[in-house]
């Protein structure tokens, strides 16, 4: 609740609902648009009761003194509990770096587990600040539900699996090959339609569950098994004989994921966009969670002494400390030391950089300066 | 001529029919169809366990502390040991568990009495056990008082998570369920109606659209930043589902009674409560025991589905540890131990039930 909030503002309604208003006047759908409505109303009548959000998302997260952060309740690499029960992955490091930006300390973060059917909700309530949770970004979701997407923290997208003794090193060597593939998903499509533009043929085995596919793969029913890359090399492991099979460098759809926050406080969304880019440049001008100090005392480049606050803006546009970026590399570290930590060589999975690559060395990620 | 006045005594048995051998050729060879089928059903078992047998426990690795540690081939119960302590108490913070291990040892403390034949003032320690340890115990797990550190529901979970689910559940759900029954048969039009709308509603949606609204609908309906606990919202759906159950079951013991009790009851003058606390209840719910227990077992194991909802019970607590990287692939150790441990807790009640039955058994079985 924002105590600066006059009377008037108590009838502003949330934001989402806003939307969801919007989007019902749009849709021809009669019935959907009953709902919405009936929906809004019961939601308007307790939203006068009490002061909306006025964009102030980070006021609130500093006030309660930790960021509420919602990750899934279990994804390889992305958001999974250790042996200790810390959460660890991709996903969840984002969220520890926005809270070092934030509070100056990683540590002040608690992680709510989302399945994928309440996230948005979740966020869109107020009960989470940030939602990390493998989603991807598309225009639908960006557009409908009074929500943003900050930025892209991993870029995955459909890929192939394949046993070596086939030798292949290209998705497009694959002609008349069989494949795996779980009947009635997306994938299915992508890789009729990916096959058809290559005017290439292929004999498709289907499944029910993605559990039956991996294992028919791992009997030998098929040549290839397709799903999305970060799955795939997930899947990989659980093989017989992980060695045996490997993941082609193709990718033939997008899947870019990234966290995700309310929209209509752009002060926070600059906060967790800027919080990726930071971590982004900091690799490019080769800054680690070890060198950093040492960096932010003696390095003569101009571009590192802005990143780390001693000269330039720093905080002030962001309303952070000047060193919040120091504090994420210190603490989180730079862009490909997360990479590396939760889903590349560090890890069981060893994914590749591929697409994630900064653009200066084949990917795609890119921070825009800092100055 | 030399009349026999005693009957010859009976000749035993042939050997053939009687101990070992006998039992064997009366009840798995009385005829070659039989026989077959005792020779087909061997097999099974010969081609189903003893593979089993061999994974679970001659080819099993049990110590280690890595994925290194499991290369026998057979499972890999290093994965359970290393995250035995997480299956147990979910999140909870490790210096905190005394706090679990405590509120469990206490109720278990408590119980123990209630079962002694003899032990006198069992109505005050059931009133206790009703009353002041729910206090106790939330006291317990969720903290900030008496110096406790607060730990908040969302760090609840596992085996801990679904005891106290399934505890709530039923210690709630029995009471609102007779009181629902006897509503449903009351004469006053009002209290019937009320009761049989509730109970109609609740039978009549799955609990997991239930859970859905209280995880997904709720937090649109209610007023921004005010956060109503997740794990209270589906505790109390999971209360009102079972209960519009319970009263089902109670009504059915309720309509076994003869009418002849209710009138000698009336006969001695006694009042409405009387008549049912007395006469009829006690009656009813002896003859409905393996309904209610039914109804707890259908419960317990109805909890595993708060992790659509994404509260981490011993189900969902397991399902999140085969997704860490380091351990994947390992989801049949997994779900192997969650049976082990929810067959362990369902088939005892299944036989405290038995036990209880033949107990108050004084001659009503027909």
């Amino acid at each position: 609740m924002n105590s600066a909030a006059g009377d008037m503002d108590a009838f502003v309604q949330p934001h989402f609902l806003k939307n969801l208003i919007l989007t019902s006047t749009r849709g021809n759908n009669r019935t959907m648009k009953k709902i919405v409505l009936a929906t809004s109303a019961l939601a308007f009548c307790a939203a006068v009761s009490t002061t909306a959000f006025a964009g102030a998302t980070l006021d609130a997260v500093k006030k309660k003194g930790f960021l509420q952060c919602g990750v899934t309740t279990g994804l390889p690499g992305f958001s999974s509990p250790d042996d200790k029960g810390n959460w660890t992955g991709l996903d969840v490091d984002t969220c520890r770096a926005v809270a070092a930006a934030v509070f100056g300390d990683a540590q002040k973060v608690k992680f709510t587990p989302l399945t994928a059917k309440e996230r948005f909700t979740a966020l869109q309530s107020g009960e989470i600040d940030i939602l990390s949770r493998n989603t991807t970004w598309t225009l639908t979701r960006d557009s409908s539900l009074g929500l943003n997407f900050a930025g892209v923290n991993y870029y995955d997208g459909q890929g192939f699996l394949v046993s070596k003794n086939l030798g292949v090193k290209s998705a497009l060597e694959l002609d008349g090959a069989s494949f795996c593939i779980q009947a009635g998903t997306t994938t299915e499509l992508n890789l009729a339609d990916y096959f058809r533009a290559n005017k290439m043929a292929y004999t498709p085995i289907t499944f029910d569950t993605s559990d039956e596919t991996s294992k028919a793969f791992d009997a030998g029913r098929c040549d290839a098994l397709t799903s999305d890359q970060s799955q795939l090399y997930a899947l990989r492991i659980k093989l017989k004989n992980p060695d045996g099979a490997m993941v082609l460098p193709e990718v033939i759809s997008k899947e870019p994921l990234g966290p995700v926050v309310r929209q209509g406080d752009d002060e926070w969304f600059n906060i967790v966009r800027w919080t990726l880019f930071a971590m982004l440049n900091a690799e490019e001008y080769g800054v680690t969670s070890e060198n950093v100090d040492k960096m932010a005392a003696s390095s003569k480049d101009p571009n590192i002494l802005r990143l780390l606050g001693q000269s330039g803006i720093k905080g002030q546009g962001l309303q952070l400390s000047d060193t919040w970026a120091a504090s994420i590399i210190k603490q989180v570290g730079n862009y490909g030391e997360m990479f590396e930590r939760n889903v590349g060589q560090g890890s069981a999975l060893k994914i590749s950089r591929g697409l994630n690559a900064l653009w200066s060395k084949g990917g795609i990620q890119y921070g825009p300066p800092v100055r | 001529m030399d009349v026999h006045k005693q009957p010859h005594p009976d000749l035993p048995p042939p050997a053939t029919s009687v101990g070992v051998v006998g039992w064997l050729r009366k009840n798995l060879f009385s005829s070659p169809l039989n026989t077959v089928l005792t020779f087909v059903a061997l097999y099974l078992i010969y081609i189903t366990l003893v593979p089993a047998f061999q994974w679970a426990f001659i080819n099993a690795d049990w110590v280690g502390d890595s994925r290194e540690a499991c290369d026998s081939g057979g499972a890999c119960w290093v994965f359970v040991a290393v995250r035995f302590d997480q299956f147990m108490y979910g999140f909870y913070p490790e210096a905190e568990y005394w706090r679990i291990n405590l509120a469990f040892g206490l109720l278990i403390a408590l119980m123990v009495p209630l079962f002694m034949e003899k032990f006198p003032r069992k109505g005050m320690l059931i009133a206790f056990n009703l009353i002041v340890y729910p206090v106790i115990a939330y006291y317990l797990f969720s903290g900030g008082a008496f110096g406790l550190a607060h730990v908040e529901t969302s760090r609840w979970g596992g085996l801990t998570l679904t005891l106290i689910l399934a505890g709530v559940g039923i210690v709630a759900a029995l009471p609102i369920g007779i009181v629902l029954a006897l509503g449903r048969r009351s004469s006053m039009p009002i209290v019937r109606a009320v009761s049989v709308v509730f109970i109609e509603f609740w039978r009549g949606v799955p609990l997991i659209t239930v859970l859905f609204m209280s995880s997904v609908m709720l937090p649109l309906f209610l007023p921004e930043g005010t956060h109503f606990d997740k794990l209270l919202r589906a505790m109390i759906g999971i209360v009102m589902f079972q209960s519009a159950y319970m009263a089902e079951v109670v009504r059915g013991g309720l309509q076994a009674i003869p009418k002849g009790q209710y009138e000698a009851a009336q006969a001695l003058g006694l009042s409405y409560w009387k008549t049912m606390g007395l006469i009829i209840l006690p009656q009813a719910l002896k003859l409905v025991i393996p309904g209610i227990v039914n109804t707890f077992i259908a419960l317990f194991k109805d909890t595993t589905l708060v992790l659509i909802i994404g509260l981490f019970d011993l189900l969902a607590t397991i399902q999140s540890a085969f997704s860490d990287p380091n351990w994947l692939g390992f989801s049949i150790e997994g779900y192997v131990f969650a049976a082990a441990v929810f067959w362990v807790f369902c088939f005892s009640m299944s036989r405290y039930s038995q036990a209880l039955e033949r107990k108050l058994h004084t001659g009503h079985a027909r």
